[in-house]
């Protein structure tokens, strides 16, 4: 066992279903040599950073999905949030669980594969293949640790964009993500609005708040207290920071859900047991359910990696970029965007998006937007949610139809 | 269900009509000019804003319902979940050539307010309602007592999204105490059929069962 188990025995709960044990190893060789395909970039082809560095040579790990129609208008850019990666409809290399977005994605699904080429590219910083801070940096033949540098939202898109122009794509014919990827989708629309024919934007803001950088910095916090990230250059010695990344994770798991769903699901239920042990064991439900989100994520996500992408979206803020007016981003753009919120989503509320829709209001873009009533919090894009799903095909079958993209089984 | 649904359903009427437009929808689109922007307050499911489109105008519309926004979106039309009471303020001056309001500002909690925010949004607004005036209404509270109720207003006094009821000459009341300037004004009959058009007020605010407003700024432009 890794992660947080084999260190603490106050983590051992048999309300964690059994499962596979994922050496450290499996994870580490995804980030030099992802099971999907790779774009490499040279160093005639850097990656121009908003830190000021050019980044060369780097990689993008991508998957593809469906096929690319001869006019080339079907292709659909899939943005993954702050812990997802390309995976988005394929069993996990790692964890051999189901694609993160397979309620979306697949046969029958609002992005159904039979009509629409479908790619979801790990962003850069990433630790699924894409270059980042777990990679080697070819100047030291180690891994890069802290010396990779300072990543952005708009540093993610500029190197999807150059993956775009390498499958010889001009347009895409939508971008979709939520959360972080959601701030992808809109770094795009405010980036490239020519080739962003529709925008699907769910659960997401135009900058990150307070309150959310709060949570990023505790999580930071949390992974640099621990020993063994050692200044970042735990790789060197073979270890992993596994306790202070898995109360990252535990933290911001908390703010996925709501108080509603954390009720609904555990209530104050005892886990396997009737009476409290008193001891700091994991007595309750929710204690053994966060224990095991910590535990498992750690066995696929590298320590450093959570620190850059944290940050990349503790940085994002489209009207900073745009003289503090966010309607500036967005004048005379022709994309046509569907903006979804969810009512108990607290990260990302609704009153983000509100202000997101005011703005493509006040630069007279085409915009929908939809509040969505669930319980289920932050992670309801995630999860299944009929309401969502209908408002996304409605979305995506009528812009596909002024696209002149034929409909679904034709 | 959709707002327009709730607070006039005009289903007697569609079934009167051999076009698939409401009668009261081609009249609004009558009124506004080709190629201008246009936004549909409390849009329903979106069918007006597909008469404009088809016709050369780019809609934009609000709905309070998630199901009138989800068919809206269907039509590939622009459609923003929102409520005309709370929403309208985050408009920018002058955003619209047009901002209608169909059936809707009896619904309203502040019909003062929406109504100076939609001449604010758009350089003239449209706005159509029941008129509280109409005979029939009349005749049910003298005679019969009680708040009046039709096919087109089902509601029970305990149970109606309809607060502000009022009369086409309260109407006209109200648009001369702020101001704004009666660019067109027609009463429909029960079968949505303008009254003539030489006829007194009077005339109209008992026999119009509904008003249909265009109106625009008083004075030097703004």
């Amino acid at each position: 066992m890794t992660g947080l188990t084999s260190k603490s025995k106050a983590a051992k709960s048999k309300a964690v279903p059994s499962r596979r044990t994922i050496q450290p190893e499996e994870r580490s060789h995804e980030v030099d040599h992802p099971s999907s395909q790779l774009a490499m970039f040279g160093a005639d082809q850097p990656l121009r950073l908003d830190c000021g560095v050019d980044l060369a040579p780097f990689q993008i790990a991508y998957q593809t999905y469906g096929e690319l129609n001869a006019d080339k208008s079907n292709a659909i850019l899939v943005c993954h949030a702050l812990t997802g990666d390309q995976h988005v409809a394929n069993p996990h290399p790692v964890t051999g669980k189901p694609g993160w977005w397979e309620t979306l994605v697949g046969p029958g699904r609002p992005l159904d594969p039979a009509r629409y080429f479908i790619i979801c590219s790990n962003v850069i910083g990433g630790c699924m293949g894409s270059t980042g801070p777990a990679s080697i940096n070819p100047a030291t033949g180690k891994a890069f640790g802290l010396d990779f540098p300072i990543i952005t939202v708009p540093d993610m898109v500029r190197a999807q964009a150059m993956l775009i122009d390498r499958l010889g794509i001009d347009t895409l014919f939508a971008v979709v993500g939520g959360s972080m990827g959601g701030m992808q989708v809109l770094q795009w629309t405010a980036a490239y609005p020519q080739r962003v024919f529709a925008a699907l934007a769910i659960a997401c803001a135009t900058r990150h708040s307070a309150q959310n950088i709060a949570f990023h910095e505790l999580g930071r916090q949390a992974v640099m207290a621990d020993p063994d990230w050692d200044h970042g250059r735990y790789a060197e010695k073979g270890i992993h920071p596994h306790r202070g990344l898995a109360v990252a994770r535990m933290a911001a798991h908390i703010t996925y859900l709501s108080d509603a769903a954390l009720h609904r699901k555990f209530g104050r239920r005892m886990q396997d047991r009737e009476l409290p042990t008193f001891s700091f064991d994991a007595d309750f439900q929710v204690e053994s359910y966060l224990r095991y989100q910590g535990s498992s994520f750690v066995e696929r996500f590298d320590a450093n990696s959570y620190l850059y992408l944290t940050r990349a979206m503790d940085y994002f803020d489209i009207a900073a970029d745009h003289n503090g007016v966010l309607a500036k981003a967005f004048t005379g753009i022709k994309t046509r965007f569907c903006v979804v919120s969810f009512t108990s989503d607290w990260l990302f509320p609704t009153s983000e998006s509100r202000a997101l829709v005011h703005a493509l209001n006040a630069s007279n873009a085409r915009v929908s937007f939809a509040e969505i009533e669930t319980d289920k919090g932050h992670d309801a894009f995630l999860l299944d949610v009929p309401e969502f799903f209908e408002i996304a095909s409605a979305f995506l079958d009528s812009a596909g139809h002024a696209r002149g993209l034929t409909a679904r089984g034709e | 269900m959709s707002m327009q649904q709730q607070v006039l359903p005009l289903n007697g009427l569609a079934g009167a009509q051999p076009l698939a437009y409401r009668a009261d929808h081609l009249l609004i689109a009558e009124m506004v000019e080709r190629g201008s922007r246009v936004l549909d307050v409390g849009c329903g499911d979106g069918d007006l804003l597909q008469l404009l489109e088809s016709r050369g105008i780019d809609g934009r519309g609000i709905e309070l319902s998630r199901e009138g926004v989800n068919r809206c979106v269907g039509k590939g039309l622009a459609v923003v979940q929102g409520d005309a009471d709370t929403d309208l303020v985050n408009y920018p001056d002058d955003a619209f050539d047009y901002v209608i309001l169909s059936q809707t500002l009896q619904a309203t909690r502040q019909p003062r307010a929406v109504l100076e925010n939609l001449l604010r949004i758009g350089r003239r607004a449209i706005v159509t309602f029941p008129n509280f005036g109409f005979w029939r209404l009349r005749l049910q509270l003298l005679i019969g007592g009680h708040m009046p109720r039709t096919e087109n207003l089902p509601f029970t006094w305990y149970d109606t999204p309809n607060i502000h009821f009022c009369t086409i000459k309260d109407f006209v009341q109200l648009c001369d105490e702020i101001h704004v300037k009666m660019e067109r004004a027609v009463a429909l009959d029960s079968y949505a059929r303008p009254l003539r058009f030489n006829m007194p007020w009077w005339f109209w605010n008992m026999f119009g069962e509904q008003g249909v407003f265009l109106l625009s700024r008083a004075g030097k432009g703004r």
